[in-house]
C-alpha cells in the first residue's frame, strides 16, 4: 500500500517542540556553551576545553559538598523511611479519622519551600524562636548560626518535619489495599505483630516504599531551598550542599565555566542514579 | 476434631440493634456434629460468612455463645480457638517458599523444628505439592495457592474445624471438580469437622452431608440434598435449590383441593392449621407434561442438553416443567403435577398434609 506522506502533522507537535525546547533544550545547551569557554565578561569568550571538568574532579571543594550531600540524604532517608513506615502503620483504617490524619498529613507537603525554611529560621532561632528558645531554656547549647552541629540537626529535622508525611502517604496507600483475609488468615496462623509486619506488610509495602525511597533521594540530592534559607549554607561551609555550592559559584563568584561543568557533572550523577532506581525496580517487577 | 454448638448467636454489625432488621444474624440455634461436612449455602448478603466468622473467632456475636466439645469459646481468641480458615481469596505470604507458608502456622507456636518438618511433609503429600516445596509462592497458580491456605491448616494436626469461605470462587471450572474431589477425600480420610460457605447450590449439594440454607440472617432448612430437594421447608430453599428453581403459585385450600384460577388440585392429604398467603409449591421435574390435565401455553423451550426446560403459561402465571430431551411438546399441551410431590405453604413455611 501507498503511504500518504503529509508532513502537516508535525505541526500538531511543534507546541510541545517549542515549550520542551526554551524550558529544556536550550538551556542545557548553554550550559554545555559555558562549560567549555572562559570568560571575563563583555560577551567575550575564549575556548577553554575540558579544563573546568578536570578543575572539578580534582577540587576538593566539590568533593567535600558532595559527601555532604550524600550523609545528608543517607541520614534523612535512614531517619524518614522507619518513621513514615511507623506512623503509616499506626493511622487509622476506617473512620471520621482517615479523612483527618490524611490532610494533617499533607499539610506540610503544601508548604511552598522557601517559607519552610523560613519557617525554621525563626523556630530555631534562640532569641526569638520558640524551639530554639527553648532547646536553650532547657540547658542544651544550641544555635545552628554558629554551631555546624546545630545546623545540620535544624536543617535534618526539617526535612523530616517536611517529607515524612510523603513516605507515610506512599506506605498507608500500600497498607490499605491489603484485603482484610491476610490479616484473619494470620490471626489463625498464630503470627505475631512482627510476623504480620514483615511478611504480610512490609511485602505489600515494598513497590510503594521503592518509590518513597527514589522520590526522597532525589529531592534531598538536590536540595537547595530550605538549607539556604535557614544557614545559607553555613556555618562555613557545613551545611553547604551541591546546589547550594553550585549557586555560589556561579551567581556569587560569577564563575560561569566552572559552575556549568558543575550543572553538568551534577545532571550525570542524578541521571544515573535515576537509572540505577529505574532499573532494579522494573526488574523487581519482572521477577514477579 | 470438634463438636461445634451455636447457643442462639445473635450478631447485628451496628452499636444499638434494636429491630430484628439490624441484626445480620438473627438467630442461629445449631449443632455442627464432630467430623460432619456442612455447607452453609445462601444468597449474598444472608449472613453466611458472618456465621462463619463467629465460629473462627475473627467476629464476636452480639448474644450467645459458642462451644466447642461442650467447653465455651465464645471469648477466646481464633488463635487459642485452634481453626483454620480457608478465604475466597488464596492467602498467601509471598516472599515464603511453599514449604515455609506451610511450617508458618507451627513455627508461630513455637513447635520444635524436627516435627515442623515431620507435619509439613505429610501435609506436603496431603495437597499434592511435594515437588513444590522449594519453590517461592507467588509463582504458583490460583489453585494450588489456595491449596496452601488450606495446607496452612491441615499441618496442625489437633485442628479443632476447618473452615471454608467460598474458597473455589477464584478458581479455574475443571480445576473446581478435582480440589472438591481433594476436599471430600480429606475428609473421609481425617476426618475433620467442616464448614463450608457457598453461595453456589452444586458445590453445596455435591460437598457436604448435611446443607444448612440461609436466607436473611436466619437458617431456613438443615437437610440432607434429597430432604431439600424433596421437601424445602420454605419456598425459598424450594426456589434457590433446583435449576429452574420450584414453581410456587398462590392456591385456596379447601380440605384436600387446592384451587388456581378456574383450575382445582387435588392433594394427598389436607394441609394442617393453615394461616397467612397459601401457596402451592411443585418442581419442575415433577410437573407431567402430555394431553391430559390443566391447559397450559408454553412460551419457550430451552434444550439444556440432558433434558429439556419448558417456559409455560399456567393460569396466567410462568411456570417451567422438566422433559426428557426425546420427548416433544403435544400440540394443545395440559400439565399435571405429581400429587406425592406437592408441597404446600402458608406465609412461606411448609405445612404438613394429614390423611
Amino acid at each position: 500500500m501507498e503511504k500518504t506522506w503529509n508532513n502537516k502533522a508535525w505541526f500538531l507537535v511543534l507546541p510541545v517542540l517549542v515549550l520542551v525546547a526554551f524550558s529544556a533544550v536550550i538551556p542545557l545547551m548553554t550550559v554545555v556553551n559555558y562549560s567549555v569557554q572562559d570568560t571575563f565578561g563583555n560577551n567575550v569568550f575564549f575556548w577553554a576545553g575540558t579544563e573546568w571538568f578536570e578543575e572539578l574532579l580534582h577540587s576538593d571543594r566539590f568533593w567535600e559538598a558532595m559527601v555532604r550531600n550524600l550523609v545528608f540524604s543517607f541520614i534523612i532517608l535512614a531517619i524518614e523511611v522507619p518513621l513514615g513506615i511507623f506512623i503509616a502503620l499506626n493511622m487509622p483504617k476506617k473512620g471520621w479519622a482517615v479523612p483527618v490524619c490524611l490532610v494533617l498529613m499533607a499539610l506540610p507537603l503544601l508548604i511552598p519551600w522557601n517559607v519552610v525554611g523560613t519557617i525554621w529560621q525563626v523556630f530555631g532561632r534562640n532569641d526569638i524562636g520558640l524551639f530554639g528558645y527553648y532547646v536553650n531554656a532547657l540547658g542544651i547549647d544550641y544555635n545552628y548560626v554558629q554551631d555546624p552541629i546545630d545546623a545540620w540537626v535544624t536543617v535534618i529535622i526539617m526535612d523530616v518535619w517536611h517529607w515524612t508525611s510523603l513516605v507515610v502517604l506512599l506506605c498507608y496507600a500500600g497498607l490499605v489495599s491489603i484485603p482484610d483475609a491476610f490479616y484473619q488468615a494470620a490471626k489463625i496462623d498464630g503470627a505475631s505483630r512482627w510476623a504480620v509486619f514483615r511478611y504480610i506488610q512490609l511485602p505489600k509495602m515494598k513497590r510503594v516504599l521503592l518509590i518513597a525511597v527514589l522520590l526522597r533521594f532525589m529531592d534531598s540530592f538536590m536540595i537547595y531551598t530550605e538549607p539556604f534559607v535557614v544557614t545559607g549554607g553555613g556555618p562555613g561551609n557545613s551545611t553547604t550542599f551541591l546546589s547550594i555550592d553550585l549557586v555560589k559559584t556561579a551567581l556569587g563568584q560569577f564563575d560561569l565555566g566552572p559552575a556549568a561543568a558543575m550543572s553538568l557533572v551534577y545532571f550525570l550523577i542524578i541521571l544515573l542514579l535515576s537509572w540505577v532506581f529505574y532499573t532494579v525496580m522494573t526488574n523487581y517487577d519482572a521477577e514477579r | 476434631m470438634a463438636r461445634i454448638d451455636c447457643n442462639h448467636i445473635r450478631h447485628a454489625y451496628g452499636p444499638n440493634p434494636k429491630s430484628d432488621k439490624d441484626y445480620a444474624l438473627k438467630e442461629v440455634h445449631q449443632v455442627f456434629e464432630d467430623g460432619g461436612a456442612y455447607a452453609l449455602l445462601g444468597p449474598s448478603g444472608c449472613g453466611k460468612t458472618t456465621l462463619l466468622n463467629i465460629i473462627s473467632g475473627l467476629l464476636h456475636p452480639s448474644h450467645g455463645q459458642l462451644l466447642f466439645n461442650g467447653k465455651d469459646v465464645t471469648n477466646l481468641s481464633t488463635q487459642e480457638r485452634n481453626i483454620a480458615q480457608v478465604f475466597q481469596f488464596p492467602v498467601i505470604y509471598d516472599t515464603m517458599t511453599v514449604y515455609d507458608n506451610l511450617a508458618f502456622p507451627l513455627r508461630n507456636r513455637g513447635v520444635p523444628e524436627a516435627d515442623v518438618d515431620r507435619k509439613v511433609r505429610e501435609t506436603l503429600d496431603m495437597i499434592d505439592l511435594a515437588s513444590w516445596a522449594k519453590k517461592k509462592a507467588r509463582g504458583l497458580t490460583a489453585d494450588q495457592k489456595q491449596k496452601i491456605s488450606l495446607g496452612r491448616g491441615l499441618v496442625r494436626s489437633d485442628v479443632n474445624a476447618i473452615l471454608f469461605d467460598e474458597p473455589l470462587t477464584v478458581i479455574d471450572p475443571h480445576m473446581k471438580w478435582v480440589l472438591r474431589s481433594q476436599l471430600k477425600q480429606l475428609h473421609r480420610r481425617f476426618g475433620y469437622t467442616m464448614v463450608y460457605v457457598t453461595h453456589d447450590q452444586t458445590e453445596a449439594l455435591t460437598f457436604a452431608e448435611r446443607v444448612v440454607v440461609m436466607y436473611e440472617g436466619e437458617i431456613v432448612q438443615i437437610g440432607t440434598p434429597a430432604e431439600l430437594f424433596e421437601r424445602p421447608r420454605h419456598t425459598f430453599v424450594g426456589y434457590f435449590i433446583g435449576s429452574p428453581g420450584m414453581n410456587v403459585m398462590p392456591v385456596a385450600i379447601e380440605g384436600k383441593t387446592a384451587t388456581i384460577g378456574s383450575q382445582r388440585i387435588e392433594l394427598p392429604g389436607a394441609p394442617q392449621a393453615v394461616t397467612g398467603p397459601v401457596e402451592l409449591g411443585i418442581r419442575p421435574e415433577y410437573v407431567r407434561l402430555g394431553r391430559e390435565g390443566m391447559a397450559v401455553k408454553v412460551s419457550k423451550v430451552e434444550d439444556v442438553g440432558r433434558h429439556k426446560v419448558v417456559r409455560a403459561s399456567f393460569e396466567g402465571r410462568e411456570i417451567a416443567a422438566i422433559i426428557g430431551e426425546d420427548e416433544t411438546v403435544p400440540a394443545e399441551p395440559k400439565v399435571r403435577f405429581e400429587p406425592t410431590r406437592i408441597n404446600i405453604y402458608a406465609d412461606s413455611w411448609r405445612v404438613e398434609m394429614g390423611a
